[in-house]
């Protein structure tokens, strides 16, 4: 378990040293993950000794934003002026782009004739 | 004996213990959720900042001396990235059968979750840096916080208004889609992954292993799309 979160560390920090290095928009992380799946399609066995770590981290999702969301605190006052209309835009943006998203999806499944 | 307050300047020196308040705040907000039966509204992240939040503010502790002790938490978010490459892997061959619709899609989200959310802010009346620090806030939060920084918002305001898009989407996603009568899986759970991250990721894990992967598919290549997008969005509108 050690061994295979040492191995999405490296990933992690290989992504962060390229993105640097090349000045890329695309954050370090992103990287790695586009780069450990290429690995895990060029060795199976890999990605099945990796894969229970990974899904351990992801199981646990949810926890890992509780400390950005605590940065609330430092905002009350804005939110406290402004936090009606930055909820509506929340509330509004957020359902036209999941709407945007999934009737787009639907919509190309149906032109390219795949309906699973 | 201690004095009471003796040991609060020792635990307040040491991370130990907002680490564990975090942890511990998560597992109140994770057993309500469950105790709920999953229910969106009762998310886990929101009765953690909020517990965590009104301790802080009780004991007069600044965000910084908190944050000493959850950036081991924060921390986690940049592997947990580099980890949703498992449930993409074993969904590959369902990617590359979908991979028009997916392309298509993640457009039409990461497009409309920009323009949006600004449209409708300025519509509103919000300005200058408040405004900027909403333009990523579909993004997955390590992302947005460069993303926001890069345009001029500010990283911490869109920290919250990324974990808000993200509660949102988690509750609204079950409700909006069946209105909308999309069934497919891959679609319910690519859209709420790009319009809300790894919170809405997280709910379509709850609700559907296949939506979950796709969730986690679109919440990574947002990720990217947002960060190509957002600054060019806001240079030529602002």
């Amino acid at each position: 378990m050690i061994l295979h979160l040492t191995i999405i560390l490296l990933f992690q920090l290989a992504g962060e040293v390229t993105a640097r290095a090349l000045a890329l928009p695309v954050p370090g992380p992103v990287i790695g993950l586009a780069a450990l799946v290429l690995a895990f399609l060029a060795s199976p066995r890999l990605a099945r000794a990796v894969q229970p770590t990974a899904n351990g981290l992801l199981a646990h999702l949810s926890l890992l934003f509780v400390p950005a969301g605590v940065g609330v605190v430092g905002h009350l006052g804005l939110l406290g002026a402004q936090g009606g209309q930055l909820l509506l835009t929340l509330i509004g943006s957020t359902v036209l782009a999941i709407a945007a998203g999934a009737l787009v999806f639907v919509w190309v499944l149906r032109l390219t004739g795949d309906s699973e | 004996m201690t004095e009471f307050a003796e040991i609060w300047s020792y635990l307040s020196e040491t991370p130990l213990l907002w680490l564990a308040a975090t942890l511990g705040a998560y597992v109140i907000g994770d057993g309500l959720s469950r105790a709920s039966g999953r229910k969106p509204f009762v998310n886990p992240v929101l009765i953690a900042v909020a517990i965590l939040a009104a301790v802080l503010w009780a004991s007069d502790t600044p965000y910084a001396t908190y944050f000493e002790g959850a950036q081991f938490v924060h921390f986690m978010l940049g592997p947990a990235t580099v980890a949703l490459a498992a449930p993409l892997y074993a969904n590959l061959s369902h990617v590359r059968r979908a991979a028009l619709p997916l392309i298509a899609a993640l457009l039409a989200g990461s497009v409309t979750a920009i323009l949006s959310a600004l449209g409708i802010a300025w519509a509103l009346g919000v300005r200058g840096e408040t405004l900027l620090s909403l333009a990523p806030k579909s993004a997955t939060a390590p992302v947005a916080l460069g993303i926001s920084e890069q345009i001029g918002g500010s990283p911490t305001l869109t920290a919250v208004l990324v974990i808000l898009t993200g509660i949102i989407g988690a509750i609204v996603v079950t409700p909006l889609l069946n209105l909308l009568r999309v069934r497919d899986w891959r679609a319910r759970g690519f859209a709420v992954g790009v319009a809300a991250h790894g919170i809405g990721t997280a709910r379509a894990f709850q609700v559907n292993e296949t939506a979950g992967a796709f969730a986690g598919i679109g919440m990574g290549l947002n990720a990217i799309l947002t960060a190509i997008l957002a600054p060019l969005i806001v240079g030529w509108l602002l």
